[in-house]
């Protein structure tokens, strides 16, 4: 039941995305709450609804943006992919598997992005991408990491209590 | 004997001293020592006075730093609340320019009638440039509208829902926006980039263009309705080996600080879709 509360809180970034996140802005690139959201909840061990919850975000954010509505959906379930995979390899280190997994994804996602959009007549130049909005997306993708790393973790505990061994 | 004699006398003595004192000061001759008294007395007393103020001030005054503390803190609270207030009024006031200005040129343009809107977001992805503005169908916006500040043309709305529309900014890596040089009475197309810069693209070779040339909408295509302002050239960029030139364009519009748009409601936007050739 608990779970729920992934409609009022991925509406919620949504809304801080577009109004405060999008506007502060590196050069010309962004953080991604949602991806960093999803991949801080993906990355904890107890939590079973990480495939839901990138779902969820994926059209919520498919709905606000411009971009084709699959850009936001594949992206957001191929970072929840990574962040399995890394969770199952490195998982006694949280916080590399979390920087890890944020810059690549971020990476991908973006370049994800970038193919979509030059297959579709948008005349993007990859190297402009990379240095105008790439690359200040992943910095400041990793100085948000931590923080909502921190957040998402005391919400996964509360979601999914984890019962301590007597 | 003696000593009666000599008490007498002093008492006698005494007597004439203390007649005497009262003649003078009865005959006012005494003014003058009187005045030189009251002056030594007065001043002792001033002295005497401010050191008890003093003092008494030293001993009072734990009990009168917890009240000034006390006070200090309501002025304290008092201060952060005006400072508060200082900033809602200020920021009204920028509101209030910022209408002023649009009511300003919507009552120059009075060819078009504009719906206000505010700008509550822009695109989660950094790729596309596009805002988000806080009217939509059910106030009248429709798809190809095209929205403006005071300053000049800023895009189009691209999305309606019912009450929010998204707008495709001019900037646009996407965009193209055809222009016509004020100067040079020559039409260009005006294109978008990730970066936000605009440029004048596939400029031919002998097409004259300077910095410092207004650009203006030429209204071809039907997208836009003519003669919005757009900005100006800042330079160009040619080389013999190129086949086309290309010019930097210095918008008049600051997309970072959109905060409030009109969108031109009566205009519609002609689909030439149909017209263009397939290949």
């Amino acid at each position: 039941m608990k779970n729920l509360v992934a409609f009022p809180l991925l509406t919620l970034v949504v809304i801080i995305q577009m109004a405060i996140v999008s506007r502060i802005s590196l050069i010309s690139g962004t953080a991604d709450l949602m991806l960093l959201f999803l991949i801080a909840w993906a990355l904890q061990t107890q939590v079973q609804t990480a495939w839901h919850w990138a779902l969820l975000g994926g059209v919520l954010v498919a709905f606000a943006s411009g971009q084709p509505f699959y850009v936001p959906l594949i992206g957001y379930l191929g970072a929840v992919a990574l962040a399995r995979f890394v969770q199952g390899l490195i998982w006694q280190t949280p916080v590399l598997a979390l920087l890890s997994v944020t810059f690549f994804a971020t990476m991908l996602m973006q370049l994800f992005t970038f193919f979509v959009l030059w297959f579709n007549g948008v005349p993007l130049v990859l190297e402009e991408a990379l240095t105008y909005i790439i690359l200040p997306s992943i910095f400041l993708n990793l100085l948000l990491a931590l923080p909502v790393h921190a957040f998402i973790r005391d919400l996964a505990l509360w979601v999914n209590p984890v019962e301590e061994m007597v | 004997m003696k000593d009666f004699f000599s008490r007498s006398a002093q008492t006698t003595v005494l007597f004439l001293v203390v007649a005497g004192i009262l003649a003078l000061a009865l005959s006012g001759s005494l003014g003058f020592a009187s005045q030189g008294f009251n002056s030594i007395l007065v001043s002792t007393q001033t002295w005497i006075s401010s050191r008890f103020g003093a003092i008494q001030d030293f001993l009072t005054v734990p009990r009168d730093v917890l009240a000034l503390q006390q006070r200090n803190i309501q002025l304290e609270a008092d201060v952060a609340r005006l400072q508060a207030q200082v900033i809602q009024l200020q920021q009204q006031v920028a509101e209030t320019d910022a209408l002023a200005a649009l009511v300003k040129f919507s009552r120059s343009n009075p060819q078009s009638s504009y719906t206000a809107a505010s700008v509550i977001g822009r695109d989660p992805s950094p790729f596309l440039h596009y805002i988000i503005i806080d009217k939509g169908s059910n106030q009248g916006v429709l798809r190809g509208m095209p929205v403006v500040t005071e300053k000049g043309l800023v895009g189009r709305v691209d999305a309606v829902v019912s009450d929010a529309s998204r707008v495709q900014l001019i900037t646009d890596p996407n965009s193209a926006v055809n222009v016509r040089l004020e100067s040079a009475k020559r039409e260009a197309i005006l294109v978008g980039s990730v970066s936000g810069d605009l440029f004048l693209d596939f400029l031919p070779p002998n097409f004259t263009v300077e910095p410092g040339d207004v650009l203006l909408t030429s209204g071809l295509g039907g997208g836009f309705p003519p003669d919005l302002i757009i900005g100006q050239v800042i330079n160009i960029r040619k080389r013999d080996s190129d086949l086309f030139q290309q010019a930097s364009v210095q918008a008049v519009v600051d997309f970072t600080q959109l905060k409030i748009v009109l969108i031109i409601t009566d205009f519609q936007p002609v689909d030439i879709t149909p017209l263009v050739p397939n290949p």
